[in-house]
């Protein structure tokens, strides 16, 4: 039966998350994007309790507890699982600051790539870690099947030797362990690029800079050099073999998985910047009426409705790509879908609240300013909104990627 | 559990009657065409309202008969029920192969054809929001039915789908609103009958920034009765509708709805069509003193009765805007594949593709605000905000959507030879319009 509220047994989570949000993220928001590269020992603390909560919770954290997917449960009813429910959380978390989700210990994206694709053995071996991910290169950004990062198997150790340039590795610094893609054979294109992962201790991943950015300034992004690194070949992710018919799908289909998280980010800094925006146009005596007429309102509310209708949009975008996850249906158009909508709306609202708001939105006194600038990077990560519109694109016109570039 | 029983509470009658012209078709295809032809012959056409019926008050004995609220699973859900996926089915179908076919001479003619008309009403449409116990098809509300069968019509035409869907708004909201004797007075008419009444919910008056809290068209009180006088535009069937739901400002109270047989003195009705939705035949309804018994008032004036109807009312046209900008959608994507310029098919360059993602993109961000706010109806909650949030969305994306319907075609999308032209001036009709249909 057709219902698009937030699922019953969720609520106590989301207000867990919206807690969080609140009393750990919003109060040292700003003092992280003004100390870019700070490490935010305060969320040391919460960390802890989210590993606690992740054994037999659904808080995912930032989905670094994996989205896997489970081929049918034994009932036939619908599901709303981990993926509803970690989007959800992560919504509310990027309320409070998404540089600070995205800092958040144990929680990267590349444990979110371990606890999707690992093998059990792996899976025990980097219990605990925090892994950052390593797709990026200066060369290759949203063209990731272009890595030129060489990982040559030596039969002699058995071990694989990486060599290549990586950056833009969200809690490079700060991880444990950074998932590199490399690819084995760079003639065979997509199907030979493979992950692995690296311990940051290693001496051949060698930290090269952290970059300055225009907002998630609390989150430090790391450039690294890998110089003749060796790494065990048990750290390698899925299969060794190189399947040309299989090609990219395995790595990809993470992204089908995450892209409604990243979504999911956007989502809750676009809903922080509407709340606040509304608060200020109240004390400015500007409020909607849902019942009249947009065109015989003020012009601020007129455009504050527009924005919210965007921001709804996107939204049920998000929840509706996730539940699709949950319910083993093919998601790779909703979930594109779902990311450029959310991430385009997040840059044209947030960018808006500051506008209508003035030397208040400008200002550093409040946290619209820096939400703007946060903002950007949600249509960026994780597939620029060109690359969704080209996903979604070639789905609903059935081009290949080289028909349609 | 009977399917009777289950969550949306269809009753077999209802799918009896469907199964008589679609459902069987998509089940074991039968071509419906035959059977419309039958009963077009067979019924004959009401031409107008001089040709109408009067409706003879009938005490209801007491009390209304009232839909359940809907009970949630307490799960989001995107599944339409088994019964809501057989409705769906069948009218995309009726839409596909009787609306589309029809849909450009109806907007030229700015008319419905009688024989779609009769076949629509087979369709049950009427009794989509009526309580089983009043002969409709329902035991809980069911805006999200309606809206999926506003979305499947005006996938095959919006302007056929407002004539069709109008009577049903009408029923639905005697059903919701009407008492007793209001029942059953008047839902025989369009649970019973053959072809229902036509009729509509009189709204929309003819001025920029048209509010629906703030009418113009006035009603007084003398004695026991009510006399109205004002405007009323965009009513869907005008020129043959033999009840109307008016919206009119009572003096010293508000905003309230009135049930005004055409037969009464002072009601005048004259076509006027717009850019869009010509099928659905609107004309103007001018009332002139027109006097109207104490029981033409609906819902004793409940200025939250009203609120709702205008907010059932917008709902229903962000369904339509759904189901046609699906249309533009499906109709887009064949043509810039196959259409070549500079050597390869047009849909090869990000420009024209992006277009694309981008009307799938908005489409369905429309549709999911749509069914949320009819989900939330159903379930008697709050919906408001979420009604003006769909009407946001289906009025500005929906028209950008006609807009780049006829962008992706060039030329050919200015002519008549496709259709992408009449969906770039229907869409443009939510948004515009209030009142007319509701769900």
């Amino acid at each position: 039966m057709i219902n698009l509220e937030i699922p019953k047994k969720f609520v106590p989570l989301v207000g867990q998350a919206h807690q969080v949000a609140e009393e750990v993220f919003r109060p040292i928001s700003r003092k992280y994007d003004a100390e870019e590269h700070a490490y935010p020992k305060e969320l040391d603390m919460l960390a802890a309790l989210i590993d606690g909560m992740n054994d037999g919770s659904d808080l995912g954290g930032a989905g670094a507890a994996g989205v896997r997917r489970t081929d049918g449960d034994g009932t036939d009813g619908v599901r709303n699982g981990s993926n509803m429910s970690t989007v959800l959380g992560i919504i509310e978390l990027c309320w409070g600051d998404v540089g600070l989700l995205l800092s958040m210990p144990r929680q990267g994206l590349g444990n979110s790539a371990i606890a999707s694709v690992a093998n059990d053995e792996q899976l025990e071996r980097f219990r605990g870690k925090w892994a950052a991910m390593a797709i990026t290169e200066p060369e290759a950004g949203s063209d990731s099947a272009a890595i030129r990062t060489t990982a040559v198997y030596d039969e002699a150790t058995g071990e694989y030797v990486l060599n290549g340039e990586k950056i833009y590795v969200t809690s490079g610094e700060r991880a444990d362990l950074v998932v590199v893609w490399a690819t084995l054979d760079r003639s065979l294109g997509r199907a030979a690029i493979k992950s692995f992962v690296v311990e940051r201790s290693n001496p051949g991943l060698k930290l090269d800079r952290l970059e300055h950015k225009l907002g998630i300034r609390a989150s430090d992004t790391a450039a690294f050099i890998l110089d003749d690194c060796r790494v065990p070949r048990e750290n390698l992710l899925g299969s060794p073999e190189v399947d040309v018919r299989r090609g990219f799908a395995g790595v990809m289909q993470t992204f089908d998985n995450t892209r409604p998280l990243v979504a999911g980010m956007a989502v809750g800094l676009t809903r922080a910047c509407l709340e606040e925006t509304q608060r200020l146009l109240g004390e400015a005596g500007v409020e909607v009426d849902y019942d009249r007429p947009a065109s015989t309102q003020p012009a601020a509310a007129a455009e504050y409705l527009a924005m919210e209708a965007d921001f709804e949009a996107a939204r049920l975008l998000t929840l509706e790509a996730a539940w699709m996850a949950d319910n083993s249906k093919p998601n790779s158009l909703q979930a594109s879908m779902a990311k450029a909508k959310a991430g385009r709306t997040c840059v044209d609202v947030a960018l808006r609240c500051v506008r209508l708001c003035g030397s208040l939105g400008f200002g550093q006194e409040l946290l619209l300013e820096k939400w703007a600038r946060d903002a950007k990077i949600l249509d960026l990560f994780e597939g620029t909104q060109q690359i969704q519109l080209l996903i979604i694109a070639r789905q609903l016109l059935g081009k290949t990627s080289a028909e349609l570039k | 559990m009977s399917m009777a029983e289950r969550s949306m509470g269809l009753s077999l009658r209802a799918l009896g009657r469907l199964a008589g012209s679609d459902v069987v078709d998509r089940l074991g295809v039968r071509k419906p065409a035959e059977r419309i032809l039958y009963r077009a012959t067979r019924d004959g056409f009401k031409a107008a309202s001089a040709a109408g019926r009067t409706f003879k008050a009938i005490n209801g004995n007491g009390k209304p008969k009232r839909l359940s609220a809907t009970q949630s699973t307490g799960l989001f859900d995107l599944n339409p029920t088994e019964e809501q996926q057989m409705l769906q089915e069948s009218f995309k179908a009726f839409g596909q192969e009787q609306l589309r076919p029809a849909a450009l001479r109806a907007d030229s003619d700015a008319q419905a054809p009688a024989e779609l008309l009769a076949a629509g009403a087979e369709l049950g449409l009427t009794m989509l929001g009526v309580p089983d116990e009043l002969g409709g098809a329902v035991s809980e509300r069911s805006s999200v039915t309606a809206v999926l069968a506003a979305e499947a019509l005006a996938q095959g035409d919006m302007g056929l789908a407002v004539a069709l869907l109008a009577p049903a708004g009408v029923a639905s909201a005697l059903a919701l609103w009407g008492d007793g004797d209001q029942q059953a007075t008047y839902l025989p008419a369009f649970v019973e009958e053959e072809t229902p009444a036509p009729a509509a919910l009189a709204l929309q008056e003819p001025r920029a920034l048209f509010d629906p809290l703030a009418l113009q068209t006035t009603a007084r009180r003398e004695r026991d009765d009510f006399v109205l006088d004002g405007v009323k535009s965009l009513v869907p069937l005008a020129e043959r509708a033999e009840l109307l739901l008016v919206a009119a400002r009572l003096e010293g109270h508000g905003p309230v709805l009135f049930l005004v047989e055409t037969q009464a003195r002072g009601v005048l009705v004259k076509a006027a069509p717009g850019m869009g939705v010509r099928a659905a035949a609107t004309g103007d309804v001018l009332l002139e003193g027109v006097r109207l018994p104490g029981s033409a008032l609906l819902a004793d004036g409940d200025p939250v009765v009203y609120a709702e109807a205008v907010r059932r009312a917008r709902l229903a046209w962000c369904a339509l805007a759904c189901g046609t900008a699906r249309a533009v959608l499906d109709y887009v994507i064949p043509h810039v594949n196959e259409r070549v310029a500079f050597g390869e098919p047009i849909s090869n360059r990000q420009s024209v593709a992006f277009t694309v993602s981008d009307i799938a993109v908005e489409l369905e961000g429309m549709r999911l605000a749509t069914l949320r706010a009819a989900a939330r109806i159903d379930a008697g909650k709050a919906a408001a905000r979420e009604v003006a949030i769909a009407r946001t969305l289906c009025s500005e994306k929906g028209a950008w959507i006609g807009s780049n319907g006829v962008q992706l075609l060039g030329g050919h999308g200015y002519v008549k030879e496709h259709p992408v032209e009449r969906w770039y001036r229907d869409l443009r009709a939510v948004g515009v319009c209030e009142g007319a249909l509701l769900v």
